[in-house]
């Protein structure tokens, strides 16, 4: 089933859209600063409901079916959330507005900060990062810009485990970090011998997912923790994995110095096929005066009868400014909406039932597909897409027949240091029924996997698509519907 | 609260697994810091947490219930209605990165789509699938012309009349990275060919805006010839909606072209999200930051999309790739796809031209109220600057008093232009705004 392009369904002459004629005398537009022509579509208003609509249809989404994609947290949307961020006191503002005319979106702000530190244990909060990884980002940044503002200039390396996200080190390199590698030990925990091989004084800090990729909580946490700060490092927190932690423990607690959350993830704002997402970043004391510029606060106290004035501040030590404006706002309405309808044992319910659903995947599927670190895990798990009795079958195989079943498949190939991991994470909005379903459908395909291999090999076959050729589309590079002569 | 489980269903599960309590499940958590106590307010209904958040929304006054004048990089303009019930559809609104192109078909055509939209709009080769902002798309393009120069080109020139927040954003992302940066200090009023002056061989990029932070607009094209000869790369930051009747970039001889692409049927919403335009030549295809969605076929010979050239990425390539981006703006560069598409051929000039026509009339009225300077020359597109006689902040205060959000106040980013404001006129105002805007800022003068 394929969609035509845009480009495909427009006809010349057809008209969707009117403006309004103008009401004021014309000025001619300015000659020699003018486009010959302007090549884009032309369609009526069904026609683009239809296409889009369509086109809608080939997806899978978490409002159709299980989403288990690792490490993402695709969670139930709540529909009040986009209802909320559409109000148009929220939709209309103009981030350049006087203060005065928006202490709705500040105060708001103001509170999703102070919530956002209370739930991980921070001082503070900047809600301005665009997403995990502009998170990570403003966070190694302020880790070269706290120990620059000392004087402390040798640092030159960052410590990263060799379980963690692509976006770390990507970061740290950016960032003008050595990157240094750290493996993960037999328990799936840092190898603590081979951290304090590594940690002397060229040290400026640690990367950290906890619960990792492995979706396991780091039972030396506290003691890695110590050794960086004993080293003279700070300690970051990726966010990625905060849903097992709501309530459960807050980072800042155990010593974490920073970390960023995905409002995207943990909060519930939608995905969106790739974007927008949010990556506000906490730290601890020491760390608040670096914080990206600006920060929402107060700028006049309020009394009994008055309420204070929110406004905005740059820190005294800042990194600077990391994105336009104030950071991807509508999220903040949505996670503060969503946050607001959970309080604190709504909130720990949401990690607890996270948790429930994993180990309950997790048990009822060890037998079944090999768990290389098997313990009790946190919101997801790591198990191997490849069986002994089927060794022609992969873990990309077993992703692609689960379409079959309209499963979207879970995260595979990650993390590295899993041999064909498929990384399950279900989330706690799903029941147990669809749980039982997905657990039956996996333990159903290892079987297909012995007796016809190739239902897997050929796999999906009741997808919009089958597998398509991406060496190909990496060879001729076709990447527009079609260019006109440069005009 | 969205957790489905019953007590029953609870207990069943924690017997599968093999633990007697949820609580079991934590115990490799510090004890210490096991279960806090956080400080929260209880949890609301949706019903009271509706009445909450439009008690909130309540206290602002927007562009929705003033005569909006405001834009400095963020512009108020009509989406239709087919925008947002598309955008709203769950397949797409809660669908991920479409890792699995079988069954993500949908976003992926979407966003091919949308690269077409870009790289036509702004006469470039490709486009890739978004970046966060105008400002972090424009530190992107500055990060690419380091790499593709191997660091070994160090001087970045960013045009005065770049918006300030952009400039402030390159100088972020460039902070990790050897380099100087020149032309901010610049007359901020100066003409294009100022910053030949600058220019030399070892120079790796050149920013300029179009139209600019002031509205100006200028054929760049000499100034991206004497860049070139320098061997250096130039990057352009576009408003969109200029370009529904404004000579192209692409035609100017840009090799980036980056813009924010909130006019493209994406709504204020106090700054984001919002949607980065990035788009360039063929050529520095495989020096692109952020996924790009390419055709392909399957097995069948059927036209399908996939996410291509993915070993530029970091969750390939990690601390090798061109940039650490990972989500793009994927709902929002869908909600720029159905409005270009949807708006048009004839919608895009239409509303570029009411955007010139009303800055035009609004320029010529303001300039016969008494105290009242327009200092923009033509030509401009949609934005002009306006010398006050008295100070922007208490000139807007009067404003607002009279139902109407004014200009940007420069002198926040220009010492040399205390005093002035940056007005923008959107298809959103009438005549009669206007004419309105004209008698209150008389009235403030005779204050």
């Amino acid at each position: 089933m394929t969609e035509a392009t845009i480009y495909e369904i427009s006809s010349p002459g057809r008209i969707g859209f009117r403006y309004p004629a103008c009401d004021v005398p014309e000025t001619p537009l300015p000659a020699g600063l003018i486009r010959a022509d302007l090549p884009m579509p032309e369609v009526a208003e069904l026609d683009i409901i239809r296409h889009f609509t369509n086109l809608s249809h080939l997806n899978y989404a978490i409002d159709s079916t299980l989403y288990p994609l690792g490490s993402c947290t695709m969670k139930y949307n709540p529909k009040i959330n986009e209802d909320v961020a559409r109000l148009p006191g929220f939709a209309f503002s103009h981030p350049l507005q006087p203060v005065e005319t928006v202490q709705g979106n500040l105060a708001m702000m103001y509170e999703l900060q102070l919530w956002l530190a209370e739930i991980c244990g921070m001082a503070a909060v900047t809600l301005q990062p665009s997403a995990g990884a502009q998170g990570e980002y403003t966070g190694v940044l302020i880790i070269r810009a706290y120990h620059q503002s000392r004087g402390d200039t040798k640092r030159t390396k960052i410590i990263i485990p060799d379980s963690a996200h692509g976006t770390n080190p990507a970061t740290s390199a950016m960032s003008g970090f050595e990157v240094v590698g750290i493996a993960t030990d037999s328990n799936g925990n840092v190898d603590i011998d081979g951290l304090k091989a590594i940690l002397d004084d060229t040290i400026a800090g640690l990367m950290l997912t906890n619960p990792n990729t492995l979706g396991l909580f780091d039972q030396n946490v506290e003691e890695v923790v110590r050794l960086v700060h004993q080293a003279g490092g700070l300690v970051y927190g990726d966010g990625a994995n905060l849903n097992a932690l709501l309530g459960i423990v807050r980072p800042g607690d155990i010593g974490f110095d920073i970390m960023h959350f995905n409002l995207h993830k943990t909060f519930s704002t939608p995905h969106g096929g790739g974007g927008p997402g949010s990556g506000p970043v906490g730290v601890a004391k020491h760390l608040v005066d670096f914080l990206p510029t600006p920060v929402v606060s107060i700028i006049e106290e309020g009394d009994e009868e008055i309420p204070p004035l929110y406004g905005f501040r740059t820190p005294e030590k800042t990194i600077g400014r990391m994105k336009s404006f104030h950071g991807q706002f509508g999220m903040m309405v949505r996670a503060y909406t969503y946050i607001s309808m959970h309080g604190p044992e709504g909130l720990r319910d949401i990690a607890n039932c996270a948790v429930l659903n994993a180990n309950y995947l997790l048990a009822r599927l060890r037998k079944t597909y090999h768990v290389p670190f098997d313990r009790i895990c946190m919101h997801e798990f790591v198990m191997e897409g490849h069986l002994a009795d089927a060794p022609e079958v992969h873990a990309l195989d077993i992703a692609k027949r689960l379409m079959d079943y309209d499963f979207h498949p879970p995260t595979n190939y990650f993390p590295l240091i899993v041999h064909e991991a498929l990384m399950i994470e279900p989330t706690e909005t799903e029941n147990k029924q669809t749980l039982d379903r997905f657990a039956d459908v996996l333990i159903k395909i290892a079987d297909e996997a012995k007796t016809s291999p190739e239902l897997l090999h050929d796999a999906p076959h009741n997808a919009p698509v089958g597998r398509l050729d991406e060496v190909r589309a990496a060879k001729e590079l076709v990447l527009c519907c079609w260019l006109p002569e440069k005009i | 609260m969205f957790t489905p489980h019953t007590d029953a269903d609870r207990e069943e599960m924690l017997r599968v697994i093999g633990v007697h309590k949820l609580d079991d499940l934590f115990a490799d958590v510090p004890a210490a810091h096991r279960f806090p106590l956080l400080d929260l307010p209880p949890a609301f209904t949706e019903m009271e947490a509706l009445m909450q958040m439009e008690e909130l929304a309540g206290a602002n006054e927007t562009a929705h219930d003033l005569a909006c004048f405001l834009g400095a990089g963020a512009y108020y303009h009509y989406t239709p209605a087919v925008v947002d019930a598309i955008i709203r559809r769950g397949e797409f609104l809660t669908a991920y990165t479409p890792y699995q192109p079988e069954v993500s078909q949908g976003t992926l055509q979407a966003i091919f789509e949308y690269q077409s939209l870009i790289a036509n709009l702004t006469g470039m080769d490709v486009s890739n699938a978004s970046h966060y902002d105008g400002a972090t798309a424009t530190a992107e393009a500055a990060v690419m012309a380091y790499s593709h120069f191997r660091g070994k080109r160090t001087r970045f020139i960013l045009s005065p009349s770049l918006n300030p927040q952009y400039r402030d954003v390159v100088k972020t992302y460039m902070s990790g990275y050897e380099h100087e940066l020149l032309g901010c200090d610049s007359e901020p009023l100066g003409k294009p060919n100022d910053l030949t002056a600058l220019l030399n061989d070892n120079t790796a990029l050149l920013v300029v805006q179009y139209p600019d932070f002031f509205g100006r607009i200028f054929d760049f094209t000499a100034l991206i010839e004497k860049a070139h000869e320098v061997g250096a790369l130039v990057a352009v930051a576009v408003n969109p909606i200029a370009l529904g009747v404004l000579k192209t970039p692409g035609a100017m001889g840009a090799d980036i072209v980056v813009g924010e692409g909130q006019p493209l049927g994406i709504p204020l919403s106090y700054g984001g999200p919002y949607l980065g335009i990035f788009a360039t030549k063929k050529e520095y295809v495989r020096k692109i930051a952020g996924r790009l969605v390419g055709e392909s076929i399957d097995g069948k010979g059927r036209r399908g999309y996939v996410l291509t050239l993915t070993a530029r990425e970091q969750h390939i390539r990690r601390e090798k790739a061109t940039s650490n981006i990972c989500t793009n703006q994927g709902l929002m560069a869908l909600a720029a796809t159905v409005y270009m598409s949807f708006v048009g051929k004839s919608g895009l000039r239409q509303v570029a031209n009411l955007c010139y026509q009303k800055a035009h009339y609004a320029a010529a009225q303001i300039g016969k109220v008494p105290g009242y300077e327009v200092k923009t020359p033509a030509p401009y597109f949609h934005e002009f600057i306006v010398k006050c006689p008295k100070s922007v902040e208490d000139t807007n205060l009067h404003l607002l008093d009279h139902g109407i959000l004014g200009g940007y106040d420069l002198g926040k980013d220009y010492p040399a232009l205390n005093g002035h404001m940056l007005i923008a006129v959107t298809e959103m105002v009438s005549k009669d705004d206007i004419d309105a805007l004209c008698e209150v800022l008389a009235e403030v003068n005779h204050d």
